[in-house]
């Protein structure tokens, strides 16, 4: 669950959870969270919470809600969101740490049924699946979450770190045609997101010879269509050569490249349709 | 008719980076033009034997269908395509299928799949869906998601509470309000599409969707279209490359030539002459 931790000067007040549907915050003592100084209104904002995901929206306020030092009247709160009314801050932290094995379960996809109970034996004469009108939704909807998701969801990571895909194979992309895919797996695992290092291509003949291209994309083809096509791929764990159409294949210092992806390495010189590139490494 | 020379079809499916079991199921019948793809859930296995079971429940039965009726004619007494009638009452069955094998096997208690078939005839194609597999359709340069998502965000971003940006930082992905097999009935949505030669769709379950923009999979589209088996491949690749943190699977079609109804006629005739 999400939750609030309301601090002023630096010093923490209090850690609210947004358990509730509407969390009301103002002066007034009627409020969730009572706030009681003159610079907040009566009846200041409220957060919406639904599943996962909370709003905030001033409710006309005299002197404003702040969000990260923005002036807001509708927001969408992102982990780490500081919500700021008068002096007071509140700090916004959401239950769906990235990577950690809770954000796995939350990503099973799962059935929405406002209203429909979770028991399924008794057979209930057509239940309207999910007519449910969003923002409307009653405080807890009948998320009927797959059974023992969240074992299931051990059992998966479990596996997934001994997955045989990823332990067959470990080493360079030129191995057996059918291990590419397991090494980039491997290769790829530890290190999703890791900012591959900035490539680019040299045309050394041709017309546009000394011409320089950098690889931002994560696909660039490169040769004429319906005559002799090259995709250079960046991914996590590299650049990599596929050849796309065309009776010939392209070449790599010299040598045609098998059928699946090549790695390329700095320095490499590419020959396709006539056309000599270099490929190297920006420093 | 034969489609075989009309569309060409490549598909690829993966467990992804993540998961140990693969809960996705395609299949396609490329001679008579019909593809399908169903991301199952449910506990243990339970996700994998609902989508199989939607899978096969369409092909097999839409293969026999197909091979009694043209699915591009009309119904004089309900004025609807003989693909339309088809498809929704072979999904009809799929889903009593699944909702029964759920409501007597406790192994399968709550078990569903989203599914999203396509069907081509008559140069036009036939698209039910349920739940939040989609398609998309690359047509020139342009790239855009044919079919809209039965999903909790779906329906905040038609309130108006989210903008399909906003909607990409929601923590409540994947959340279906429509699957087949867990209620008695279901009703897919169901229209029909022209299609033209040198289009390609785009059949995928949200384990690609979720991983990769838009932007990239049109991109991926546009450069590797010629290489049907490849893009299919670098799709799945891409949505692994990211996190693949769900299961993936992609469906192409190609319209490589017009496929107009009636020759079927025509050369049955032909025949009868020869």
């Amino acid at each position: 669950m999400a939750k609030l931790i309301l601090s002023m000067d630096g010093l923490v007040l209090k850690e609210i959870q947004l358990s509730k549907e509407r969390t009301t915050i103002g002066r007034k003592p009627h409020n969730d969270i009572q706030i009681d100084n003159l610079a907040v209104s009566g009846e200041h904002a409220v957060i919406v919470t639904i599943l996962a995901d909370s709003f905030l929206e001033d409710l006309g306020s005299t002197n404003g809600t702040f969000v990260n030092g923005k002036t807001v009247k509708k927001h969408f709160l992102q982990n780490n969101d500081v919500v700021e009314l008068g002096k007071y801050k509140l700090k916004y932290l959401s239950e769906a740490q990235p990577g950690g094995t809770k954000a796995a379960d939350f990503e099973k996809t799962m059935i929405l049924r406002p209203g429909a109970s979770r028991k399924p034996p008794e057979p209930k004469p057509a239940v309207a699946v999910g007519a449910a009108p969003a923002h409307a939704a009653p405080a807890p909807p009948g998320v009927a979450p797959a059974a023992g998701a969240s074992a299931a969801a051990g059992a998966s990571a479990a596996a997934g770190a001994a997955r045989p895909h990823s332990d067959t194979q470990i080493g360079m992309a030129p191995a057996a045609p059918a291990a590419p895919a397991a090494a980039a797996r491997a290769a790829a695992a530890p290190a999703p997101a890791a900012p591959a290092r900035r490539a680019m291509l040299q045309l050394l003949s041709g017309a546009n010879a000394g011409k320089e291209l950098e690889l931002t994309k994560p696909l660039t083809t490169l040769g004429k269509p319906s005559v002799q096509v090259a995709v250079i791929t960046r991914r996590p764990q590299g650049f990599f050569i596929t050849h796309v159409e065309g009776a010939n294949k392209p070449s790599v210092n010299g040598k045609p490249i098998e059928a699946q992806a090549h790695a390329l390495n700095d320095h490499d010189i590419i020959e396709l349709a006539g056309v000599k590139v270099e490929f190297f490494f920006k420093t | 008719m034969d489609l075989t020379q009309a569309l060409e079809i490549a598909s690829h499916t993966d467990p992804g980076m993540v998961r140990s079991h693969n809960e996705d199921s395609i299949a396609s019948i490329g001679e008579q033009g019909l593809v399908v793809l169903a991301d199952g859930m449910g506990g243990y296995n339970a996700g994998e034997v609902a989508s199989g079971m939607a899978t096969t429940v369409l092909t097999t039965e839409l293969r026999q269908l197909l091979d009694e009726h043209a699915p591009h004619e009309v119904d004089p007494q309900s004025g609807q395509k003989a693909a339309l009638k088809m498809l929704r009452e072979q999904i009809a069955k799929a889903n009593t299928s699944i909702y029964q094998a759920s409501q007597s096997q406790p192994q399968y208690a709550g078990m569903g799949t989203t599914l999203v078939v396509a069907l081509f005839y008559d140069n036009r194609m036939m698209v039910a869906h349920i739940g939040d597999s989609r398609l998309y359709r690359q047509r020139g340069d342009e790239f855009v998601q044919v079919t809209k998502d039965h999903s909790l965000l779906q329906e905040q971003i038609d309130a108006g509470m989210l903008t399909k940006e906003q909607a990409k930082l929601s923590s409540n992905k994947n959340l279906v309000t429509r699957a087949l097999g867990i209620d008695p009935a279901v009703e897919p949505e169901m229209h029909e599409y022209d299609t033209q030669p040198g289009d390609i769709y785009l059949l995928c379950s949200d384990g690609l969707s979720d991983m990769v923009s838009d932007e990239d999979i049109g991109m991926t589209l546009q450069a590797l279209g010629a290489n049907l088996n490849l893009a299919a491949q670098q799709l799945v690749q891409m949505a692994n490359d990211n996190g693949g943190r769900d299961n993936v699977s992609v469906i192409l079609i190609k319209i490589l030539r017009e496929y107009p109804a009636g020759q079927r006629f025509a050369s049955k005739l032909f025949g009868w002459f020869r």
